[in-house]
């Protein structure tokens, strides 16, 4: 990590590919279901990307990389938590369920549709040009990226911090 | 849901944006940094009220000089405590770092106002004076706290709340501190009261707002 910290991206990758197996561990300790632990390596991957400078290499990586991810599996559980509380469970669906051609049905799916539009509306630039290329238009990465001038691995991030904040403010997600 | 091969191209994507960045510096050069802004008021305040009341008053009642030596490692402390816990993976043991001079701070301006004769150069503060130690002491705590989140900020408070306490403390501490230099009030229990409701305003403000101003993400 102090060669990351310096710029050397090949020591970066590496370290981040070493790291995933010590954060699924934290987060499968913490009690995150099996299949939200890559949504926390990802969480904890993007967290470790903006706060790498804090990295003493004086002092040990594990701990640190392990406090990060402590911290994102508890952020996991809550969000999952609080998803429970508010879907609902199967059974209970089916009867609630209205029929496909129900008024109030496709008022409400116009509705959502409105939402999302204006929740990508307010987007900051980069991120909604990424969800727009890669997500509306569904271009490839490689066209996105001719078209916009980014280069892919930049169109990535937004899309990925596109669809956190999409989900976070459509589910009311911190 | 994540599909685990996106955890690769995340990784290369992340590589493809990698810049050198700068280390952060070690949480006693940082605290020494924000200690400079609160030495900075210091030196306003003595050189419009000089040191000789401040001394005269502790030397006729050292337990208001205990009392302000406890304010100044409290503010010390909290600040060096709150850096350290800004970077992941240090102890949680750090937040009670400041407990031992605060309980200096509190015990010694309670003992104060148990003493039958007043320090010299002062008057029992009437509730319109406590008043102006309430303003001076928010006051001064809001560029303190502002300073202390932005640099809390640049690291990365896993407990934003807990961050954001010791970011009160630290400020409250230190205002209480400077305010020192020029409170020509003996300790009493109504003015006691009112520093601990100005720093009580500080810490409760830091928490309300702080938790969100240091949690980002």
């Amino acid at each position: 990590m102090a060669a990351a910290q310096a710029g050397d991206r090949r020591a970066y990758e590496r370290v981040l590919a070493d790291s995933v197996a010590l954060i699924r561990a934290v987060a499968r300790r913490q009690g995150v279901a099996t299949d939200a632990l890559d949504d926390v390596v990802q969480e904890t991957l993007l967290t470790v990307h903006r706060v790498r400078h804090t990295y003493d290499p004086t002092r040990s990586y594990d701990a640190w990389l392990g406090a990060i991810a402590g911290r994102r599996a508890i952020d996991a559980l809550r969000s999952r938590g609080r998803r429970d509380r508010r879907e609902l469970h199967d059974e209970v669906a089916l009867d609630r369920q209205p029929d496909r051609d129900d008024a109030s049905a496709d008022a409400e799916r116009r509705q959502q549709a409105r939402q999302l539009r204006d929740a990508i509306a307010q987007l900051p630039p980069g991120q909604r040009e990424a969800v727009e290329q890669l997500g509306l238009r569904e271009q490839s990465l490689a066209e996105a990226a001719a078209q916009t001038g980014r280069n892919a691995g930049a169109l990535k991030v937004n899309l990925h911090r596109a669809l956190k904040a999409l989900r976070g403010r459509l589910h009311g997600e911190d | 849901m994540a599909d685990p091969r996106s955890n690769d191209s995340l990784i290369a994507a992340l590589s493809a944006e990698l810049v050198p960045v700068r280390r952060l510096l070690p949480p006693w050069l940082r605290t020494v940094g924000w200690l400079a802004l609160v030495a900075t008021f210091a030196v306003l305040l003595f050189a419009h009220y000089g040191d000789e009341p401040m001394l005269r008053r502790w030397a006729g009642a050292p337990d208001l000089a205990w009392a302000a030596l406890g304010a100044a490692v409290t503010a010390i402390t909290a600040a060096w405590a709150g850096f350290a816990l800004a970077v992941p993976g240090r102890s949680r043991a750090w937040a009670w770092l400041p407990l031992p001079p605060a309980l200096l701070w509190i015990g010694a301006s309670g003992l104060g106002c148990l003493r039958t004769w007043l320090a010299p150069g002062t008057s029992i503060a009437t509730v319109h004076q406590s008043a102006d130690c309430l303003v001076f002491i928010i006051a001064f705590s809001i560029p303190l706290s502002a300073l202390l989140v932005w640099l809390l900020r640049r690291a990365c408070p896993l407990r934003p709340l807990l961050a954001a306490l010791l970011v009160g403390l630290a400020s409250a501490a230190a205002s209480a501190c400077l305010l020192e230099i020029c409170h020509a009030y003996d300790a009493a229990v109504t003015d006691l009261l009112t520093h601990a409701l100005a720093v009580g305003i500080v810490v409760a403000a830091n928490v309300a707002m702080g938790g969100r101003l240091l949690s980002r993400r």
